[in-house]
């Protein structure tokens, strides 16, 4: 850590005090609604970042007008738990400095678009006031910790949120950069955290003990998962942790996961998306010294020369999951266990009511593609106000962009279920297999790496498969299909078992042959596929798929064995082993 | 021809007018005479001066001819009645409000006062605080002076012609002794004005032939355009300025002067004669019972509403002329109401249209009816542009008006005129017209401080670009506001490039309906007030643009309030400075 790292970003980290660079230089200028080049980058860190409406720049260009930049805020929520009130804050939020739309991520956090510069600090603000925050939400460190929502198992459940927030805590940058900014206006104390458990030791580094000044070399994700859901996709991520339960609701440890990571770029082959590994086991006490010892492990092996090979899945595949795991024990000062066994069946979200063990009631809805906002016939956001403002347990994001109205009390059941009928709620998840298992990120028009549409065009794309699935007769056999804008892959389009990359306007590469539970990568069958060329080109295979399938057998599992495409054993060989489709694309 | 002895002309002299007397027929001959014995002859800075020669043997009375302007009108005015006074043998002297103490009126004998009237009844900005000290009791008495009077207004406003009647009336009162009426001059004010010119330079006990003959003597047609002859000029652009998902309709116009010869200085203006909707013509045409094709003079009806007469202001004076043909018994009932309360609430949101329809009437000609419209005036923009940068165009930046009141949309006649009727390539008729009381700092180096929210930006870019232009030295402060940032950020990126290479020093925002509560520029103003004294300090100008029911008066308050809480001054010593900075030109206005 004695030299600067060659990335650009690495001198921007260097030269910005803990991530202060001109953030509120920027932000009293009011003559343009961006920020500079570098505190764009910065302010990743805090949770925000710089977009602007791609659809009208040209026309915004004529009328004399800069490109209409707005602001994306992600806003931290650890296992993706929001209460009642956080929820109508929320709301609040979204209507007053937002675009009037609230997105739930697929990592679990709420996302709000369109925020103009000078209402910025006032919506990071009353963020803080609804005890969230936006800190760490992006950038190169440690971002929102995921935890599967579980319904079913309270028990098990608050145990692995409990420890998701431990961790979101434990690894939160501690520099006082996000309170001047953006709480006390630079002139007040620095906001101590509420949560500072002892940590392995101290780099000579008061300001950030666990990053230093330069933070990781690249993003860094974590989760935790509890069998036999992976609704979270563990192998995407690259910290994951696997709950190992003695019957029921009894936690006795985590399988550790290191080095998963969807991201890629066209072109590039030394850029693959990559499963993660399990490393080995822990105690619950040990789960957070682990993590820590993860992310310092990474901040001082990973890449800082090239940004694109900079993720903890790199350092894993360059190390090796042997030398990495003896780095981690090092610094642990203990030695993992064996990895114990464990069974994933799926990755998606169990739709509709639930009752616990405790006759509390959990209903599950989809939104698709985690769009809370008002439509002429589905008045969705006004409904899940009027619920937020009666329900007295909790709500919870999934991982796939859905959301779960949770404990909620048997005498409470009814008024929610009314709620749920007047605003047109209650049948949200009748919906063909292949939407609810559906997934898109935002890409056009405000994300600036969108290279094609991506949640604007799906649901269409969706009907007209819907046509061919309902011919074939599959309306209700489960198919996971994704959709992202670029190859950066938010929507974890990799381990789809159909999966779209945007490559042009309305070009896509088709992936198939991802593992139904997450488990397996797919592999590329056609390249820029043309939107119109869609349906032509997936229709033979999904008749196929109908008439000869085995009994049980995946949609991912047949296109391998039917020859569609190849397996994909392991990330490095992602680019590898293509089928030609020898079809005139 | 031949001279008496006692010619004044040199031989040289004698011997060239010698071969112009023969060389121009009886008509000519009269012509020059007009021209020696008068007065176009005065300036052309030659040795040869007739009119002197003659003057000279008697002692001319001396004419103060005091003006209050606050579009130009009245100044340009007050300059042809100086004309006129000289030719009627008057020591002619022209007074500025702006510059002047009224007791000073005590040195005069005969005065001619020239004053317009705004808003809400109120003196121009200019004259503002000469109209309170004349009003005021500390006023001495006038007993030796002679006056009249001519005011100018509007006769759609309520306080028409107020400020020109109240210096009628307080002159009386003062003693003075009106030597002839004053005159009302509405919007399309020309002969009324001339009119009263020549009756009130002959009731001054003086050369009474020479003045009528001064006053109407018409100067030979100038090969120059303006107002009565405006060109026509080609649109070379039209664009929205607003964003998408913006409330307003701002447009930037670009127009053409090549081959006119026309120039003009940053802060003038451009008259833009608009013509009639044609929705607005065939409403009027079916409410009152006329067809397109009348004739009227030598044109059709239809044209002449098009492009003549002013088809939708309605005013208390309109409805009078309007019934007095009409005769309508209900009509006439609240027009002689005391105060028409009822009917000034009534035309509140109405127009011609509302009237011809409420209070039909069929039995029309197309020459009754034009008798009671009002001339179609044109419409004054500040210049959005300097010469300097776009070489022989003008640009306008015009707020398209657009509104629904009384289940009928309504429209700006010119700016919708400029929006929807005339397309890129198309001409329009255009005059210039200058703006003295709204200049640039002669001094290069002189900062200057601009509010100019809404349309209000226009004669700021024209000031920028100037002194960009120029590549002034001074400093350039900027405040800009609007609704949304987002979509009416007028000029946007021309500014950031203009920050960017340092012709703007400052540019500070204020968009009202970004947040919850509503930001004004005036509270930009405020917020940067140590700093705006501190530029006051060092000599800048401070300049106003824009909206001036509220917009001007709250930054006025503003300007005040930053002396008293930044200069260490009373709220009194605060107005005085404030005042001070207008006379010494350094707080100009330029507000509608």
């Amino acid at each position: 850590m004695t030299t600067l790292g060659k990335s650009a970003n690495e001198g921007i980290k260097d030269a910005s005090q803990y991530l202060r660079g001109t953030i509120l230089e920027g932000l009293a200028n009011t003559a343009t609604g961006s920020l500079s080049k570098d505190d764009q980058q910065l302010t990743k860190f805090h949770g925000i970042y710089q977009q602007d409406d791609r659809d009208i720049r040209k026309e915004r260009r004529a009328k004399k007008l800069e490109p209409a930049y707005s602001f994306m805020i992600r806003v931290r929520v650890p296992g993706g738990v929001s209460s009642p009130q956080q929820w109508l804050d929320m709301d609040r939020i979204a209507q007053e400095h937002a675009n009037g739309a609230i997105k739930l991520t697929t990592r679990q956090a709420f996302q709000f678009h369109g925020v103009i510069k000078s209402n910025l600090k006032k919506s990071i603000a009353e963020i803080n006031e609804a005890l969230f925050d936006t800190l760490a939400a992006c950038g190169d460190v440690n971002r929102n910790v995921m935890c599967n929502p579980n319904p079913m198992q309270s028990k098990v459940h608050g145990e692995v949120l409990q420890l998701a927030t431990e961790i979101s805590d434990h690894l939160s940058p501690r520099t006082g950069a996000y309170h001047e900014i953006w709480i006390d206006d630079g002139t007040g104390e620095k906001v101590k955290v509420t949560y500072d458990p002892p940590r392995i030791d101290d780099i000579a580094d008061p300001e950030e003990p666990i990053y230093g000044k330069h933070y990781l070399p690249r993003k860094f994700k974590t989760v935790i998962a509890v069998p036999p859901s992976n609704d979270v996709d563990i192998y995407a991520h690259c910290l994951g942790y696997i709950a190992i339960l003695e019957g029921d609701d009894n936690i006795v440890g985590y399988n550790v996961t290191v080095g998963g990571g969807m991201g890629m770029t066209h072109g590039n082959e030394d850029t693959f998306p990559r499963l993660a590994d399990v490393m080995g086991f822990c105690t619950p006490e040990q789960a957070v010294t682990v993590g820590e010892a993860v992310v310092r492990v990474q901040r001082d092996f990973g890449n800082r020369d090239v940004r694109t090979n900079a993720r903890l899945k790199y350092t894993v595949e360059r190390m090796g999951l042997d030398a990495f795991r003896d780095e981690v024990e090092k610094l642990c000062g203990f030695k993992l266990g064996k990895p114990r066994d464990f069974t994933f069946e799926d990755n998606g979200d169990r739709y509709g009511w639930i009752e616990d063990h405790l006759g509390n009631h959990h209903y599950t809805m989809f939104v698709e593609n985690g769009r809370v906002r008002d439509t002429d016939d589905y008045p969705m956001m006004t409904g899940l106000r009027e619920i937020a403002k009666v329900h007295e347990g909790d709500f919870r994001l999934t991982a796939n962009q859905n959301l779960i109205i949770s404990n909620i009390s048997p005498e409470k059941k009814k008024e929610i279920e009314k709620l749920l009928t007047e605003y047109k709620m209650i049948d949200s998840h009748e919906r063909s297999a292949l939407r609810l298992n559906s997934m898109a990120c935002v890409a056009l028009p405000t994300c600036g790496l969108a290279l094609a549409e991506s949640q604007r065009y799906l649901p269409d794309l969706v009907s007209e498969l819907d046509e061919v699935l309902d011919d074939a007769g599959l309306r209700h056999d489960a198919i996971t299909i994704r959709m992202t804008g670029c190859p950066n892959g938010c929507a974890r389009p990799y381990i789809a078992e159909i999966g779209f990359v945007g490559r042009a306007p309305g070009k896509y590469n088709l992936y198939l042959g991802g593992g139904f539970a997450g488990q397996r990568l797919s592999k590329l069958y056609a390249p820029s596929v043309k939107s119109t060329d869609v349906k032509t080109v997936l229709t033979p295979i999904i008749q196929d798929y109908a008439k000869n399938r085995e009994d049980g057998e995946r949609f991912g599992d047949f296109t391998i064995r039917a020859g569609y495409v190849k397996a994909t054993e392991h990330g490095h060989d992602f680019h590898k082993d293509l089928v030609e489709p020898g079809l005139a694309l | 021809m031949s001279f008496p002895n006692l010619t004044p002309l040199q031989p040289d002299q004698q011997q060239l007018a010698q071969q112009l007397g023969a060389a121009v027929n009886p008509d000519q001959a009269t012509w020059l005479s007009g021209f020696f014995a008068g007065i176009g002859f005065a300036g052309n800075g030659g040795d040869i001066n007739p009119a002197a020669g003659l003057a000279a043997s008697v002692e001319k009375q001396s004419m103060t001819i005091l003006y209050g302007s606050e579009s130009g009108n009245a100044e340009k005015l007050a300059g042809d009645m100086k004309k006129a006074a000289e030719k009627a043998n008057f020591k002619a002297r022209i007074v500025n409000m702006a510059d002047a103490k009224p007791v000073d009126l005590k040195k005069a004998d005969n005065l001619l006062v020239i004053v317009s009237t705004w808003g809400e009844g109120d003196p121009p900005d200019s004259a503002t605080s000469y109209y309170e000290a004349f009003m005021s009791d500390a006023m001495p008495q006038l007993p030796n002076l002679k006056y009249s009077v001519c005011a100018l207004g509007d006769t759609s406003y309520e306080h028409f012609c107020k400020i020109g009647k109240d210096f009628d009336e307080r002159l009386s009162k003062l003693g003075g002794e009106r030597v002839y009426d004053r005159a009302d001059c509405d919007v399309d004010y020309e002969e009324t004005f001339k009119s009263w010119l020549s009756g009130a330079l002959g009731a001054f006990p003086q050369a009474e032939a020479v003045a009528a003959v001064a006053a109407t003597s018409t100067a030979p047609a100038a090969l120059v355009y303006d107002k009565k002859n405006p060109y026509e000029a080609e649109i070379l652009e039209k664009i929205v300025l607003n964003g998408t998902g913006s409330d307003k309709e701002t447009l930037h116009v670009e127009i053409s002067l090549e081959g006119s010869g026309l120039t003009y200085e940053p802060g003038d203006s451009l008259g833009v004669y608009p013509e009639n909707r044609a929705a607005d013509i065939d409403a009027i045409l079916a409410a009152t019972g006329l067809t397109a094709n009348a004739k009227l003079g030598d044109t059709t009806l239809a044209e002449a509403l098009k492009r003549d007469f002013d088809i939708t202001t309605l005013s208390p004076a309109i409805a009078m002329k309007y019934n007095e043909i009409v005769g309508n018994k209900d009509l006439q009932e609240v027009l002689d109401e005391k105060d028409r309360v009822t009917f000034k609430e009534w035309i509140h949101g109405r127009q011609l249209i509302d009237l011809l329809e409420t209070y039909p009437h069929k039995d029309w000609s197309a020459e009754s009816f034009t008798g009671i419209l009002r001339k179609l005036s044109p419409r004054l923009y500040s210049i959005a542009s300097s010469l300097k940068k776009h070489e022989n165009e003008v640009h306008l930046t015009v707020a398209a008006v657009r509104y629904d009141t009384h289940g009928r949309d309504r429209i700006g006649v010119c700016s919708c005129y400029l929006a929807d009727d005339v397309a890129v390539g198309e001409k329009v008729r255009v005059f210039f017209h200058s703006n003295k009381n709204f200049r640039l700092p002669e001094n290069n180096e002189t900062p200057i401080i601009m509010v100019g929210p809404g349309t209000g930006i226009a004669p700021f870019r024209a000031f920028v670009e100037e002194r960009s232009a120029d590549s002034a030295t001074g400093k350039n402060w900027l405040f800009f506001g609007d609704q949304h940032f987002s979509y009416d950020f007028l000029y946007q990126l021309e500014w950031l490039d203009y920050l960017e290479d340092g012709s703007l020093t400052e540019l500070t925002t204020a968009f009202s309906r970004d947040q919850k509560e509503k930001i004004y520029v005036q509270h930009r103003l405020l917020e940067r007030g140590a700093e705006i004294w501190q530029w006051l300090e060092e000599g800048a100008c401070f300049y106003v643009c824009g909206d001036a029911s509220k917009m001007a008066k709250d930054v006025h308050q503003a300007l005040i309030d930053i002396t008293v809480a930044h200069g260490g001054k009373s709220a009194d010593e605060a107005k005085a400075y404030v005042d001070a900075l207008r006379k010494e030109k350094r707080y100009q206005r330029d507000v509608y």
